[in-house]
This record gives C-alpha cells, structure tokens and sequence, in this order.
C-alpha cells in the first residue's frame, strides 16, 4: 500500500474500525514514516479538540414537548373533532337565536358543556390507559403493603396531595399497594386493590373544575370507570370487575373517608 | 374492535417512545448541522418523530439511532430537493447549491465584531462555524462519526453509501476541517 491509502486507513486506526491484523500493518507504517505520523497526530489533537468543545447539540425543551404531544394522540376525539363541534354548535346556535343577549349566554354555556364534556372524556380516556400500562407493564404498585398506615406516607413528599389510603379487606376489596401516575399531565396517586382476581386502580389528583356533580360510572374499553369527587379530590376507580361491584367499592371507600356522621 | 385498535395504538406510540425518544439530541445534533438553522432542524426533526413512529412496524433494528438519523436525512434532503425546485425570488444565486446558505447560522459568528474575534478562540465556537461550512456529503459523515459516535457500518446504513465511501468521505471531510482550523488557529494567534 501507499501513503495515500494509509491515510484513509488512519481514521479508521483512530476509530477502532480496524482489525487487529490492519491495525499492525498500519502501525508499522506509520512508525516509519514521519509523514503519516504527523498525519495521525494531527488528527489525534483534532479528534480531542472536537470531544472537548462538546459538539453535540441539546433539543430545546419546547421541540421534545411537541413531540411527545404527537405520541401520545388523543384516540378518538382530537382537537379538530372538538373545534369544528363546538363551531357548528356555534353556528347553530347563532342562526336559531341571532342577536338577544340570552340566547348568547345560553350559547356560551352550551359550549362550556361541550368543551367540559370533553375534557372529561379525555381524562377518562387516560385514566384507563394508565390502568392497562399498570398491568402490561408490570408496574402495579411502587410501594407493595396491604398496611394502610405504610402506602399513605409513601406518598408523602412525592406528591402535592395527600391521597387518602383507606383499608377495605373486610369489605373484599384487598389493599395492595400504591404506585405515582401520571393523568392529564399532572403527578396522580394509584391506589391499588385488589378484588378476587381482578385489580381496581384507585387513582386521586387534585380536585379539578368547579361543577360537583355525584358518583358517575361508565365503560370504556371494556373498563369500568367510577369517577367521583370527594374532600377536593377527584377519584377515579378502574377496573374490569362489573359495574355493580365497582360502585360497591366506590360507595365503600367513600363512606369509609368520610368523617363520622354527628348524631 | 375499535377499542383494541385503541389500546394497541398506545401501546405502540409508548414502545415507540421509548425506544425513540432517547435519541431526541442525537436526531436534533444532525439535523442542526444538516439544516444549519434552529427553525428548520425542529421542523425536520418533528417529521422525523412522525415518520419514524409511522413506519416503527417495519422497524427490524438492530439499532435505533442509526435508523433515526437515517429518517431524518431523508427528510432534510427532501426539504433541499422541495427548495431547489421551487423558483428562487431573488435574481443572484439561482443555482446557489445551498439555498440555507443565505440564512446564517445561528453560531456564525459575523465575521468581524470584536465579539466575534473573542469567540473566535474558542475551540467549540470555531468547529462549529467550520463544520457547518464543510460541503454536506463530507459535513454529514464527519457529524455521524465524530459526534452522533456511529460506526462505520451504522453511517453505511444511515448515509445509504458503501461503508468503502464513508471511510473516503470521513478522510477528505477531517482534512478539510483540519485544514480550516488551522487557518482560523493561525489568524488569531
């Protein structure tokens, strides 16, 4: 080989691409040839220059947002479902009751309703899929104790909320642990149950939204969602236990909570 | 069912995330250095995500970021091609090979301020502007190997050359930069 081709095969010296049987033969080489040493060490002074200036860039916190927004689409209702909803609800509105301030704060309500409705959906939507990923992934419970008195304090510092841990084994709903989520882009406590062989995730965040509206159950998913709001915190029971008995275990744990009646 | 499809769409974007998002300053690196402008490397780097979790079915591996990074020289060069075919506005430079060329970028310094020359002894201030100005065939492999740390046959892959022509390109791209440094080594000493 000539000096030309050591050359390139410098790089790949200095890359570790080569094998050691190349590796020698470039070696040799160079040893003998004050060209290609002063070649690869020059190369050698450039390579630590570059390592040294830290040459790889930092995605800016605002691009990584916007792409894990794009991971994570809404399924069913996007943003466009929802802006074009409450658009022809506006201009149905408009054209039935154009221009008497009443029908425009009947309206304003209305699209209120619509825009709250789903929002709820939305969280509804998450609080199931976090119950699924609790499962598939094989990360129930952070902390695993059917001790009451050693999931709440878990919690303690991991969350601005103190979820209430309440122990219902009498009742055939087995504590089993507590575990951080996240819903709706906020930090959520899990508390997990457990009922024969099915798993009730009992997720708490911060009570949100003004309207207080009783115990509500529907089916997503083939999931049941228990949803209520109790002492400013909304709770959340999913579950693939029947709706009857996922209402048992609400109106247990509610009544579990609540203070005792003055009488 | 739809809402299996649901669930197992999640699921997907949750692996994809996972296995993707780790790369995220990798992908932002090349892109900064292929498009020479932070508004365009985000935007290159977004529909790269979006390509990239679109096609994570036919993905085989064995390595994600030489795939990623593979994505998103696709996207860029489609971005060079859309550019080149659009009609210039401006009467100079209508076969500018580099249309970004006009657009600074965001670490050139301008060439004679006394910040710039402050700047100038900086190492990493000055390889940038060098590297961002060493023609594309030579800039990208150079960014490949020296920075996004690919091996030869990972910038093979990702370039889509012969892993013969990486190791030509890396040479002749390192000695051009290293020709330039020392140019700009000797002006400020």
């Amino acid at each position: 080989m000539n000096c030309e081709q050591y050359r390139v095969l410098i790089h790949a010296l200095i890359d570790g691409e080569l094998d050691a049987g190349h590796a020698a033969d470039v070696e040799a080489h160079v040893a003998t040839c004050a060209g290609c040493a002063g070649e690869l060490e020059a190369l050698r002074a450039m390579r630590a220059a570059m390592a040294d200036a830290n040459l790889k860039e930092q995605a800016p916190a605002h691009l990584r947002a916007r792409i894990e927004a794009g991971l994570t689409p809404p399924p069913r209702r996007t943003a466009s479902w929802l802006t074009s909803r409450v658009a022809s609800w506006r201009d149905f509105l408009g054209g039935l009751t154009l221009g008497t301030a009443l029908s425009a704060a009947v309206a304003a309500t209305l699209v209120v309703a619509v825009i709250h409705n789903d929002m709820t959906q939305r969280i509804t939507d998450e609080v199931v899929s976090a119950h699924v990923r609790s499962l598939q992934a094989g990360h129930l419970t952070d902390v695993l104790t059917s001790d009451q008195h050693t999931v709440k304090p878990w919690f303690n510092g991991k969350l601005d909320l103190a979820p209430p841990v309440v122990d219902l084994t009498a009742q055939g709903f087995t504590l089993i642990g507590g575990r951080l989520d996240y819903i709706d882009g906020e930090e959520a406590a899990s508390i997990v149950y457990r009922r024969r062989n099915h798993v009730i995730n009992l997720f708490v965040t911060r009570h949100s939204g003004a309207e207080h509206g009783g115990a509500t159950t529907e089916t997503v998913h083939g999931f049941n969602v228990r949803r209520w709001t109790q002492n400013g915190l909304d709770f959340w029971a999913v579950s693939d236990i029947n709706a009857g008995e996922l209402d048992e275990f609400g109106q247990k744990f509610t009544t579990a909570l609540a203070p005792p009646p003055h009488s | 069912m739809a809402s299996d499809d649901d669930i197992g769409e999640r699921d997907r974007a949750r692996r994809f995330r996972d296995a993707a998002l780790p790369h995220l300053d990798d992908v932002f690196t090349l892109a900064r250095y292929l498009m020479r402008n932070a508004a365009d490397a985000e935007d290159a780097v977004q529909e790269c995500y979006l390509r990239a979790l679109r096609h994570f079915d036919s993905y085989r591996g064995p390595a994600m970021k030489p795939w990623l990074l593979a994505i998103l020289r696709n996207v860029c060069n489609a971005e060079f091609a859309r550019r080149a075919a659009q009609p210039v506005a401006s009467a100079s430079g209508a076969d500018d090979p580099a249309p970004d060329e006009a657009e600074a970028a965001p670490w050139q310094e301008p060439q004679r301020s006394p910040e710039a020359e402050l700047l100038r002894r900086q190492d990493g201030a000055t390889i940038r502007r060098l590297l961002a100005e060493l023609p594309q065939p030579f800039r990208e492999i150079v960014v490949l190997r020296d920075i996004n740390n690919l091996s030869y046959r990972e910038i093979a892959e990702a370039a889509g050359v012969p892993v013969g022509t990486v190791m030509s390109r890396l040479a002749r791209g390192r000695s051009m930069l290293r020709a330039a440094w020392n140019v700009a080594e000797g002006s400020t000493s």
